[in-house]
C-alpha cells in the first residue's frame, strides 16, 4: 500500500500557507463584488474544507467586463502602444511574479492540491518565463509585403483581433493563465478571463500583480464563476471577438456551438487526451519505467497530455512491468506542501469520484489490477497510483480520458502494431516514444497522429514549442509564436502601382 | 433605362453539350445511391439546362470513405510536394485548353459574363492552381529554440480529409481557391458545389482525373446544403471544413462541426463593404470604381462595395456622374461581349433583391436610378442606386447580393471611418484618395480583412482574403490559405553534449 506521509502541523508547511487576499471580481482595474452579491466556496482538496468565499460572476458581470475590455480596446492605450512598450509592462509583471513566486505557488497548492515544490520551483518560474517570451515577441509581429503578378503594391497587417475571452481549467492554474494572457496581451488584445471555479485564487492574485505592473484598467479582467453561467455568457457574447478555451471535450463542444450561434467568433480549443507512450526493446528499462510513471502520475494524472496508455515491446515487457510496479508502490502520496511527497490529492470531489469509478470499471471490464486502485487515508481526495495490464483497446479505461493516476499497460510485438495502437483513439494531443534507434524514432514520430511527440522524454514543454491537439483533442496552438496567431487577424491592403521598376 | 441586348451575337456561340452530370467519387462518375436528380437552371431563360445527380448523406459517406482511404493509404499525401505540383500543373494546362467550354458552363449556369470568364476567371483559376502547385514543395516546419537542452522542431502535416463547400457566384474561382491549397498540402477532398452551379465543378473533376490526380483524392458530390452539405459538416471522419457562403449557413456549418467531431472550420461569409471617396478623388474614376464595385458580377460578390460614402466637396458632381454611368450600363445576355451585366443567378435571389429594393423605397431612401426588372424572361435587374440613406435602414445593414448601391455624403474623415465600421460585417473596403496620410490612417482604421486603395476587386494569388467580425475567419489565397489544410506537430528530443542550444 502506498504510504501516506502525514505532515500535518509540520512547521515548514504551516509557514507556507498563504492568506487569501483577493476574492472579488477584477474588472476595469478594481476588485468588485458581483452584481448579484453571490459568492461560492473554494475548497482545499487536502482536507475537503473551505478556503475562502469568492465572488461569483454571472452574465451581468461578464457584460460589464466585456464593456470595459471593449472600451480599453477601441479607445484605450493598450493596442495603440508600440509593442516594445507593452513589453516593458509585461516584463515588469514577470518580475513581480518572480518576487511573489511563493505566494502564487502556495495558492495553487491549496486550491488544486498541486505539489508546492513543483509550483514554486518549476511552474511559477515557467509562467514568468512565458510572459517574458511573449513580451519579447510583442514588437516583432510582422505582416508581409506580397508579390503581385500585376502592378499592385500589396501587404498584410497583423492586427489584434479585439476583445478575447479566455476560459481556463483547474489543473495548472498559473500555467494556463499565463500561456493565454501572455500572447494575447503581446498581440495588443484586451480580455476577459474566467478561471476554473475550482481554482480562482492565483488568477485573482495575478490580476493584482498586473495592475501593479502598470497594465491599464480594462485590459485584463478576471471574472470567477461557473461554466454554465459566466463561461456560457463569454462564449455567446456578441461583443467578444475570439475565445480561447482549454478544458474538457464536452465543454469545448458547447463553446464552439455558442460561438456559432452568437457572433461567429473564432474559437480555439485545447481538449482532452489519451496519449500513448511507446517503449521499444532497446530502451533502458529503468529509465523507461521512470518516464512511464511520471507520465501518468505527474500532477496526480490531472494533465491533458498524461501518457495514460503505455505500450511496451514484448522483448522487455516482463522486466518493465516488474520495475514499473516497484516504482509505483514506492511512490509517496501525501500533503503537497511536504517536499518529500510526489503526489497530492485529486483536485476535488467530482474528479476524485470519477477516477475511482473508472478504476471499478476497469476491474469489471476484466483488466488485471497490478497495483493501487484504492483511496489513501480518509480525509481529502488521495488515490493510490494505479496500473492495469492485460487491457483490450476497446475497454473504457483504454479509450476514455480518466484524468487521474491510472495507467493502462499493454504489450506489443511489431512497430506497425505499436503505431496502430497509438492511433486507436479519437484524441491526438501528445505521444511519447522511447528508443535510441534513429529510424524507429523518425518513422514512429511521423506516424502518430498527435500534436506533440516526445522522444526519450515526456512533458518537455518549451516557450518556443507550439502545443495543441490533432483530431478531437482540439485545434489551435498554445506556446510558441504560433499562439500569437489566435489573437491576430490578417488584413490585406492593396494599391495600384505606376511606373515601378519592377513588381 | 439600362441597355438591353437580347438574343444577338450570343446565339451564334456554340453552346457546349453538358458531358458531366453525375457524382464524381473515387475517380468515377456515378449515379447517386438514391438515383435522385435535380434540375440546374439557366437564369437567362429560366429553363432547365440539364438534370444532375443529387448526392445525399449516403453518397457523402461513400465519398468520405474513398477520401479516407486515399489519405491514409494512397500515394497523394506521401508523394514529394514537387510531384503533387507536377500533376497540378498538368491540370492547370488542361484547364487552359478547355477555357471556352468551362467559361460557357459558368455563363449558362450562373448568368456570368462569358468574355470575363474566358478572358479572366478561368485563366485565373489555372494560375491559382499553378501558384499552389509551386508551393507544394515549400511547406516548411521550423526548428525551434529551446530554453533547455532539447532538439525541437515542427512538422507541417496535411490535416486529412477536408470537406469543401462552395457557393454559386464564382464557381470556378471558389473551386480552385479551395481545392488547390488543400491538394498542395497533401489532403484529400470531398467537395460539394452549390446546387445552383454544379457544372464546372464536375468538369474540373474530369480534367483532374486526366491530369493524373489519383482516385479518391478529389471527390465532387453535387447536392443540397441541408442534405449533402449538412452530412459533410457533421461527418465524424472529416478532419476540417472550409466554407464560403452566407452567414446564416456559416452558423450551421460551425454548429454541426461542434456537434460532431469538433473539426476545425473556416468560414468566409457575407459583407456590406464600404467604399470611401474623398474630396481629392478624380470624380470620373471614382464613380467608375464605385459602380463596378457594386455591380461587377451583377452584385453577386461577397466583397461588393455596396455602401458608398462620398465626401461633401465632390458629392453632387459624383452623384451626377454615377447615375449617368449606371443608366448607360448594358444589361443582357452574358454571351454578348457588349453586355456588362447578366441575369441574377436564380429566382430566389432575383426576388430577394427586388424585395430589398421595395424595402428601400418604403424606408424612405431616394431612388436615384433603376429599381426595376428588365424584360419579362430571365432574372435581369436594373443597376439601382439609393441616396439619402440612414445607416440603420435595412438596405444599409443587410447584404443584398445584387446590383443595389446605397450612397451617402460625409464631412470629416472620422465620420467616414465611423460609418465604414458601422456594420456587423468586415470583409472588404475601398478608399479613393491620393493623400498618403488619409490612405494610411483610413486603411488602418477600417475593420475589414481587405482594404483596396484607389482600386477595387484587386485580387492576387499571393494576397490572403478573408473577413473580420461576422464576415468569418480563416483566409483563402496566399500562403495563408495553406494553413487551413495543415496541422502543426511538435517533435521534441533531449540532446546531450551539444555545443549550443
Amino acid at each position: 500500500m502506498t504510504s501516506l506521509t502525514n505532515t500535518n502541523g509540520d512547521a515548514a508547511s504551516v509557514n507556507n500557507l498563504p492568506t487569501v487576499t483577493f476574492t472579488k471580481l477584477f474588472i476595469n482595474g478594481d476588485f468588485v463584488d458581483s452584481v448579484s452579491g453571490k459568492t461560492f466556496e473554494t475548497i482545499d482538496p487536502r482536507t475537503g474544507e473551505v478556503i475562502a468565499l469568492i465572488s461569483e460572476g454571472e452574465k451581468e458581470d461578464i457584460d460589464i467586463a466585456v464593456k470595459a475590455a471593449r472600451h480599453a480596446f477601441d479607445s484605450g492605450p493598450w493596442p495603440r502602444l508600440p509593442g516594445a512598450e507593452r513589453a516593458k509592462i509585461l516584463m515588469k509583471w514577470a518580475q513581480l511574479i518572480d518576487e511573489h513566486a511563493e505566494e502564487l505557488a502556495a495558492l495553487d497548492t491549496i486550491d488544486a492540491g498541486k505539489l508546492y515544490h513543483m509550483c514554486r520551483n518549476v511552474e511559477v518560474p515557467a509562467a514568468a518565463s512565458t510572459l517574458r517570451y511573449y513580451a519579447g515577441a510583442a514588437d516583432k509581429i510582422h505582416g508581409e509585403v506580397l508579390k503581385m503578378s500585376r502592378e499592385f503594391h500589396a501587404y498584410t497587417l497583423l492586427e489584434p483581433v479585439g476583445v478575447v475571452g479566455h476560459i481556463i481549467p483547474w489543473n495548472f492554474p498559473n500555467t494556463m493563465f499565463y500561456i493565454k494572457v501572455g500572447p494575447s496581451l503581446a498581440a495588443g488584445c484586451t480580455m476577459v478571463l474566467k478561471p476554473a471555479e475550482q481554482t480562482p485564487l492565483s488568477a485573482l492574485y495575478s490580476a493584482h500583480l498586473a495592475k501593479l505592473a502598470g497594465l491599464p484598467d480594462g485590459v485584463l479582467n478576471v471574472v470567477p464563476g461557473f461554466g454554465p453561467t459566466a463561461g456560457a455568457a463569454l462564449s455567446s457574447h456578441m461583443d467578444v471577438d475570439a475565445v480561447s478555451f482549454t478544458g474538457s471535450t464536452k465543454t469545448g463542444r458547447e463553446i464552439m456551438q455558442a460561438a456559432a450561434k452568437s457572433n461567429l467568433k473564432q474559437v480555439t480549443l485545447e481538449l482532452g487526451g489519451k496519449s500513448p507512450l511507446i517503449i521499444f526493446d532497446d530502451a533502458d528499462i529503468d529509465k523507461a519505467a521512470e518516464l512511464a510513471l511520471i507520465g501518468i502520475l505527474y500532477n496526480k494524472g490531472e494533465v491533458c497530455v498524461a501518457s495514460s496508455r503505455v505500450f511496451v515491446q514484448e522483448g522487455i515487457y516482463d522486466e518493465f512491468e516488474k520495475k514499473l510496479v516497484e516504482k509505483a508502490k514506492a511512490w509517496v502520496v501525501g500533503d503537497p506542501f511536504d517536499p518529500k511527497v510526489q503526489q497530492g490529492p485529486q483536485c476535488n470531489k467530482t474528479q476524485f469520484e470519477k477516477v475511482l469509478s473508472y478504476i471499478e470499471h476497469g476491474k469489471r471490464e476484466g483488466a488485471t489490477l497490478l497495483t493501487g486502485g484504492k483511496t489513501v487515508g480518509n480525509k481529502g481526495y488521495f488515490i493510490e497510483p494505479t496500473i492495469f495490464s492485460n487491457i483490450k483497446e476497446d475497454m473504457l479505461i483504454a479509450q476514455d480520458e480518466i484524468f487521474g493516476p491510472v495507467l493502462a499497460l499493454k504489450k506489443f510485438k511489431t512497430i506497425e502494431e505499436a503505431i496502430k495502437s497509438a492511433n486507436n483513439t479519437k484524441y491526438g494531443l501528445a505521444a511519447g516514444i522511447v528508443t535510441k534507434n534513429i529510424d524507429t524514432a523518425n518513422t514512429v514520430s511521423r506516424s502518430i497522429r498527435a500534436g506533440t511527440v516526445w522522444i526519450n522524454c515526456y512533458f518537455a514543454f518549451g516557450d518556443d514549442v507550439p502545443f495543441g491537439g490533432y483530431k478531437m483533442s482540439g485545434f489551435g496552438k498554445d506556446h510558441g509564436l504560433e499562439a500569437l496567431h489566435k489573437y491576430l487577424q490578417v488584413k490585406s491592403v492593396v494599391t495600384p502601382l505606376y511606373n515601378s521598376p519592377w513588381l | 433605362m439600362a441597355g438591353v441586348s437580347n438574343g444577338h451575337d450570343g446565339s451564334s456561340f456554340k453552346m457546349p453539350s453538358i458531358k458531366f452530370t453525375k457524382l464524381f467519387i473515387n475517380g468515377q462518375f456515378v449515379h447517386s445511391i438514391s438515383g435522385k436528380e435535380f434540375e440546374t437552371i439557366d437564369p437567362r431563360t429560366e429553363e432547365v439546362i440539364t438534370k444532375v445527380a443529387e448526392g445525399a448523406k449516403e453518397d457523402i459517406d461513400v465519398a468520405v470513405k474513398a477520401a479516407r482511404v486515399a489519405f491514409d493509404y494512397g500515394p497523394w499525401p506521401r508523394m514529394p510536394g514537387a510531384e503533387r505540383g507536377r500533376i497540378m500543373m498538368k491540370w492547370a494546362e488542361l484547364i487552359e485548353q478547355h477555357v471556352e467550354e468551362i467559361a460557357a458552363l459558368d455563363a449558362i449556369n450562373a448568368g456570368k459574363l462569358y468574355h470575363i470568364l474566358k478572358g479572366g476567371e478561368i485563366p485565373g483559376a489555372a494560375r491559382t492552381i499553378r501558384y499552389y502547385a509551386g508551393a507544394a514543395d515549400k511547406i516548411h516546419g521550423e526548428v525551434l529554440k529551446a530554453g533547455r537542452e532539447f532538439h525541437a522542431y515542427t512538422l507541417m502535416e496535411p490535416i486529412g480529409v477536408v470537406g469543401l463547400i462552395i457557393p454559386w457566384n464564382f464557381p470556378s474561382i471558389m473551386f480552385v481557391g479551395k481545392v488547390a491549397p488543400a491538394l498542395a498540402a497533401g489532403c484529400t477532398i470531398v467537395l460539394k458545389p452549390a446546387e445552383q452551379t454544379p457544372l464546372s465543378a464536375l468538369f474540373y473533376a474530369h480534367l483532374a482525373k486526366q491530369a493524373g490526380i489519383p482516385d479518391g483524392v478529389l471527390n465532387v458530390v453535387p447536392g443540397f446544403g441541408s442534405t449533402a452539405g449538412a452530412a459533410i459538416c457533421s461527418h465524424m471522419d472529416i478532419d476540417k471544413v472550409s466554407f464560403t457562403g452566407s452567414t446564416e449557413v456559416g452558423r450551421e456549418v460551425m454548429r454541426a462541426a461542434a456537434n460532431s467531431n469538433l473539426k476545425p472550420v473556416s468560414l468566409e461569409l457575407g459583407g456590406k463593404s464600404p467604399l470611401l471617396v474623398f474630396d481629392d478623388a478624380d470624380v470620373d474614376t471614382a464613380a467608375q470604381i464605385a459602380l463596378l464595385g457594386v455591380i461587377f458580377n451583377k452584385g453577386e460578390i461577397c466583397v461588393a462595395g455596396s455602401r458608398v460614402f462620398v465626401q461633401e466637396g465632390i458629392y453632387d458632381e459624383f452623384e451626377k456622374k454615377l447615375v449617368e454611368k449606371a443608366k448607360a450600363w448594358v444589361v443582357g445576355d452574358p454571351f454578348d461581349p457588349k453586355v456588362q451585366q447578366g441575369p441574377q443567378v436564380n429566382k430566389k435571389q432575383f426576388e430577394k433583391i427586388l424585395s430589398y429594393i421595395e424595402h428601400g423605397k418604403r424606408e424612405g431612401a431616394t431612388l436615384l436610378t433603376g429599381g426595376k426588372r428588365i424584360g419579362n424572361k430571365g432574372y435581369y435587374i436594373e443597376p439601382t442606386i439609393f441616396s439619402n440613406v440612414k445607416e440603420d435602414m435595412q438596405v444599409v445593414q443587410d447584404e443584398i447580393f445584387g446590383p443595389v448601391m446605397v450612397l451617402k455624403k460625409f464631412k470629416t474623415i472620422e465620420e467616414a471611418i465611423t460609418s465604414a465600421n458601422n456594420t456587423k460585417y468586415g470583409l472588404a473596403s475601398g478608399i479613393v484618395t491620393k493623400n498618403l496620410d488619409i490612405a494610411n490612417t483610413v486603411s488602418r482604421s477600417i475593420r475589414a480583412g481587405i482594404v483596396w486603395i484607389n482600386c477595387y476587386f484587386a485580387f492576387g494569388d499571393d494576397i490572403p482574403y478573408g473577413g473580420y467580425k461576422m464576415s468569418g475567419f480563416g483566409r483563402d489565397f496566399g500562403l495563408e490559405a495553406l494553413h487551413k489544410y495543415l496541422q502543426v506537430k511538435s517533435v521534441v528530443t533531449p540532446i546531450y553534449n551539444s555545443p549550443w542550444l
